[in-house]
């Protein structure tokens, strides 16, 4: 215990590319860009197939489906199809981001209370508008929980990557692995690293909790809150939104 | 509720009899066919790359075939993670490699020539381990580059990368970046420091991140089939960084039996660099063999 | 350089295969219904108490956002084992379930209606009774789904134990990795999915069978 806490406070470890605070800006860097392609791929479609009702079994399966897809075969399989570098990597942790959002969308869409809809109509909207202007917006809460969802997933996923020699939290495991549990550089070292990226994913966890607070109108909110409760009564479907690290 | 208890108790019979199936002791190797009669066991490792899981099959059969009874823990990592099994008695016999075995336990060993690199060795194991004789059989680290780098740069040494280094970004093992052979040593004997070090298990993928130019050096072991397969270029080592590595049974001394040494070392007379290559070429054959069938074929051969 | 597909490999191999899958089962499985078996006790306290449910959820939620690979390295730390024990990765299989199954355990629970509660109480049965024989068969469907979102996770959690050593079907991942072998790969990969969707339906099946009353409420349209 104290070896670890020594190699996690050493200074040297603080500095240089291949520092703590480094690797925790490489670790985020994979996160946020795999999250945003995600996110434009999945949430306008499940909102299409959460608008239309068309294409359900889509959600199911996938969120089902890839669930099971073991993250570390997935990655090095396509690392050895294509090259090692970041490209294999982010395609294998966008396939894996995307059902978490896919099925918040899709809860989201589906869950807008129908007289919330229904007034939309009664106000002459169509069509699309009132998907993005009515639908969309009061989906958000749930979006956002699979957002949120699918950022967890991608941090606790992204530490894979250093397997296949990219940066990030998990080359301090790999690499601790390696050196061997007697070294100082051993398992000290993988378990400060472990450390760091389980601080690191409570911390984001956190943040985007508040932001999703913020960002959420209340009256949304609230609505949602009471939705959530009496859903209790029907099977849970968005329950499992989120999917395990 | 007598079917929620019935299915429940399915349920878990179910669960119970799938997990079961691999309960007993899931994670020990198999044991080897023991031999008749005999009563000498000895359990041995290998490191994580398919040349020493290729060793320590050879062995591993050779003494099967004298009556010993073996248990094999193969794929254990790093020298640096097994290395400890060793001294602890976790397991007793494992194929080395004389240079880097020697600087793993002395990190300053000046030795480099083989026969120099073998006494020094002797005389730094532990109490309780043993090297029996050596195969002239040699697999060393290099630095190796694609034709087109050595034609572009008109490379025939490491000397001559030096220059270049800034610009390179070398693959290699993760334990590559401490040894004294490695990162450090090249550093230190050829000035030479390389823009950036990419972690890489050794094997197949060192080799595609070469081929790729994700990297433009790699340390590929001298006896990989690949280095030929396409033909990559080693550079050489005229300040000899990397010391001689002969290959060599590391052994407990308790299980260094008369009837050990003599198999073992039946095997290192026959082992030398060309077999090695040879055999490594076998492995890497596009239908990928067994370690166990490759081992077996070549025992064959020389009438083991 | 191109992946490799040695397909004789296969056959060659299935035994080695069938022990890998063995070791997977019994290093994905055990943990889950481990996790099971403390849930729900756990879950029964969550729904009666408030301070045990402001507790137990949100530490559930906290022990869920770790990554696995952190715990599987945590645990020799914390518990000290050795570095390549099984246990290093069913521990945190074990948390990951009871984090999943606290929750579900505790709102399936929360949602059987007063009225049946009452009714049972008011024909004779006593507390503890009627959790096994009311309460708890109610809260079957939200536990089971709860159970087959660990389970399917579990067994593709468990490959990731292979990067610090600790084997099963994700031995065959980084082997296949490392020489390259395409077939050892993706024969990996899809006994991990295959294995994990049958369990899943298998579940979903059990789910069905022992709650036999909510087939008849959907036969008659009334809703659950």
């Amino acid at each position: 215990m104290n070896s670890t806490f020594t190699w996690l406070f050493d200074p040297e470890h603080w500095s240089g590319p291949t520092g703590i605070p480094a690797r925790i800006l490489e670790h985020l860097g994979y996160t946020a860009l795999t999250v945003l392609i995600a996110a434009v791929i999945a949430v306008p479609l499940g909102a299409i197939i959460g608008h239309t009702g068309r294409g359900t079994f889509l959600v199911a399966g996938l969120s089902n489906g890839l669930r099971a897809l073991p993250e570390l075969g997935l990655l090095t399989l396509l690392v050895l199809l294509t090259y090692v570098g970041l490209m294999p990597v982010v395609i294998s942790l966008v396939i894996l981001a995307i059902p978490p959002v896919l099925a918040g969308t899709y809860a989201g869409i589906r869950n807008v209370d129908r007289s919330v809809v229904d007034a939309a109509h009664g106000m002459g909207m169509r069509g699309s508008t009132v998907l993005l202007q009515v639908e969309l917006p009061n989906a958000l809460p749930l979006i956002l929980g699979g957002i949120r969802a699918a950022t967890l997933q991608v941090i606790a996923t992204a530490t894979i990557a250093a397997y296949v020699s990219l940066g990030g939290l998990g080359r301090f495991v790999i690499d601790g692995n390696n050196a061997g549990a007697g070294s100082p550089d051993g398992y000290p070292q993988m378990a400060a690293g472990a450390i760091v990226v389980a601080l690191l994913a409570l911390a984001v966890e956190g943040v985007l909790a508040l932001v999703e607070r913020g960002v959420v109108s209340p009256g949304v909110r609230n609505a949602s809150k009471t939705q959530r409760t009496s859903r209790l009564r029907r099977r849970p479907t968005t329950d499992l939104v989120e999917n395990p690290t | 509720m007598k079917r929620v208890f019935a299915g429940v108790a399915t349920a878990v019979a179910a669960a119970l009899a799938l997990s079961a199936c691999g309960g007993d002791d899931p994670l020990a190797e198999d044991s080897g066919d023991s031999g008749s009669g005999s009563s000498e066991s000895i359990s041995i490792g290998s490191a994580d790359f398919p040349e020493s899981q290729l060793l320590a099959e050879i062995y591993a059969q050779a003494l099967e075939a004298k009556g010993v009874t073996v248990s094999r823990e193969f794929n254990l990592g790093s020298r640096e993670k097994y290395f400890e099994g060793l001294e602890d008695g976790s397991i007793d016999l494992i194929p080395e490699y004389s240079g880097v075995l020697l600087q793993f336990i002395n990190k300053e060993a000046p030795e480099t020539e083989a026969e120099a690199v073998y006494t020094a060795l002797e005389g730094v194991l532990p109490e309780n381990l043993t090297v029996l004789d050596k195969a002239e059989a040699e697999d060393k680290d290099a630095v190796v580059v694609t034709k087109e780098t050595a034609d572009k740069w008109s490379l025939t040494t490491i000397e001559d990368l030096a220059p270049h280094c800034g610009e390179v970004i070398f693959g290699a093992p993760p334990e590559f970046k401490t040894r004294p052979d490695g990162i450090p040593g090249i550093a230190k004997n050829y000035n030479c420091t390389f823009k950036s070090v990419s972690s890489l298990q050794p094997g197949a993928i060192t080799t595609k991140a070469l081929l790729d130019d994700t990297v433009q050096a790699a340390d590929i072991f001298t006896t990989d089939a690949s280095i030929e397969a396409n033909g990559l270029v080693v550079l050489e080592d005229p300040k000899s960084n990397f010391a001689a590595q002969n290959v060599v049974p590391l052994v407990n001394k308790e299980k260094a039996s008369d009837t050990v040494k003599e198999a073992l070392n039946a095997i290192s007379a026959k082992l030398d660099t060309e077999t090695l290559l040879d055999l490594n070429a076998r492995l890497n054959a596009p239908d990928k063999p067994d370690y166990a069938d490759v081992a077996e074929e070549w025992l064959g051969e020389i009438g083991s | 350089m191109n992946i490799d597909w040695p397909w004789p490999w296969l056959e060659r191999n299935l035994d080695d295969i069938g022990t890998a899958t063995g070791e997977h089962l019994y290093l994905a499985l055990l943990p889950v219904l481990a996790g099971l078996l403390i849930s729900v006790p756990l879950g029964w306290a969550s729904s009666r108490w408030g301070v045990a449910r402001g507790i137990l959820v949100p530490l559930a939620g906290v022990l869920y956002t770790i990554p696995s690979l952190a715990l599987i390295t945590l645990v020799p730390l914390l518990m000290g084992t050795r570095i390549i024990d099984p246990l290093n990765v069913q521990v945190p299989l074990a948390i990951y379930t009871i984090a999943l199954l606290v929750r579900s355990v505790s709102d399936a629970l929360l949602a059987v209606p007063g009225e049946v509660t009452a009714a049972a109480t008011a024909v004779g049965y006593r507390p503890f009774h009627r959790f096994l024989t009311v309460e708890l068969p109610l809260a079957v469907p939200v536990i089971i789904a709860g159970l087959r979102v660990a389970v399917v996770s579990a067994m593709s959690l468990t490959s990731v134990g292979a990067l610090v050593g600790i084997g099963g079907l994700g031995g065959l991942i980084t082997e296949g990795f490392l020489r390259n072998n395409g077939v050892e790969l993706v024969v990996a990969i899809i006994l991990i999915v295959v294995i994990a969707l049958v369990i899943d339906a298998l579940l979903l099946l059990v789910g069905r069978v022992i709650t036999p009353w909510s087939r008849a409420q959907q036969r008659t349209g009334a809703k659950a």
